[in-house]
């Protein structure tokens, strides 16, 4: 199924990303990786340190989608797969994986290659790389 | 007062991945379907953040310290490591297979749908257990 591509929209809405991800670097200090302030405040290790400013922050992220309800009158357009075991092997991959490589689409693809990190732009080239690989096999190979 | 400018930064996060379509998975799931209904969107995500970024970054390394904090967080690893090279490889996998990765998964969230509850619920169960996994590593 296509979807339609607005490049401006997707230009602000990352200029908008960009924004929050020097927010944070300039008061905390922290890199804006989802997957870093997420494994941060979760078991068996919580960082005492960086919790408070990590909940707050994706209490913040969760407040995103109400607001945008209330003031666009209604949620934007969603098409998540109804394939739950797919759902499940899908979210313990990115999960693990990102925990594992230290960062994810907002850890490395955006703060780190700004940051001109090597590991960052090699860790972006790679999870592009499997992820293209994975899209084909299941849409071209399986036809999903 | 720290707390709200925090609160700002997730909630401009959020309206950012919104805005820019990427809290639907399939808009990402076409981005990486290069060989049939490409959607260059992400790829002007990215770029859009990246322009903002790495600018500010840099003047911001120009700084001493952080306002709320005595020092810069920052990786202080360089070597292009196993594990790296394994998550990021197994990130990309999972990224493909449902289109969402952390941050689109955690902001669809409150969109109450099915699908993003199980992912999520996964997801953070996978974290978990990357978590467990590399302290078992780093005492042995």
């Amino acid at each position: 199924m296509e979807t339609e591509f607005w490049p401006l929209t997707s230009l602000l809405g990352g200029a908008l990303i960009g924004l929050s991800a020097i927010v944070l670097m300039v008061t905390h200090g922290r890199i804006a990786g989802i997957s870093g302030i997420v494994s941060r405040i979760l078991p068996p290790s919580v960082d005492k340190g960086g919790f408070t400013q990590g909940a707050v922050f994706l209490a913040g992220l969760l407040l995103a989608g109400p607001v945008w309800y209330m003031v666009a009158g209604s949620a934007p357009v969603q098409d998540v797969s109804n394939n739950f075991v797919l759902l499940t092997i899908a979210g313990i991959l990115v999960g693990f994986g990102s925990v594992l490589g230290n960062g994810c689409t907002s850890g490395h693809g955006v703060c780190g290659i700004s940051r001109k990190s090597t590991r960052s732009i090699g860790a972006t080239l790679i999870f592009m790389a499997t992820a293209l690989v994975t899209v084909f096999i299941l849409r071209h190979v399986l036809g999903a | 007062m720290r707390i709200l400018i925090t609160l700002v930064s997730g909630f401009l996060f959020g309206v950012g991945l919104i805005l820019s379509g990427m809290s639907n998975p399939l808009k990402v799931s076409n981005f990486l379907d290069v060989f049939g209904n490409w959607d260059p969107s992400l790829a002007f995500v990215m770029g859009g953040a990246i322009i903002v970024t790495m600018p500010g970054f840099w003047l911001i390394q120009r700084r001493k310290s952080p306002f709320f904090h005595d020092f810069f967080h920052l990786p202080t690893q360089t070597e292009f490591d196993m594990p790296l090279v394994a998550g990021a490889s197994i990130f990309g996998i999972g990224w493909g297979l449902a289109g969402f990765c952390p941050g689109p998964a955690l902001t669809s969230l409150p969109f109450a749908n099915t699908g993003t509850l199980i992912f999520v619920l996964a997801m953070l169960s996978g974290m978990m257990s990357a978590k467990f996994v590399t302290q078992r590593m780093c005492q042995t």
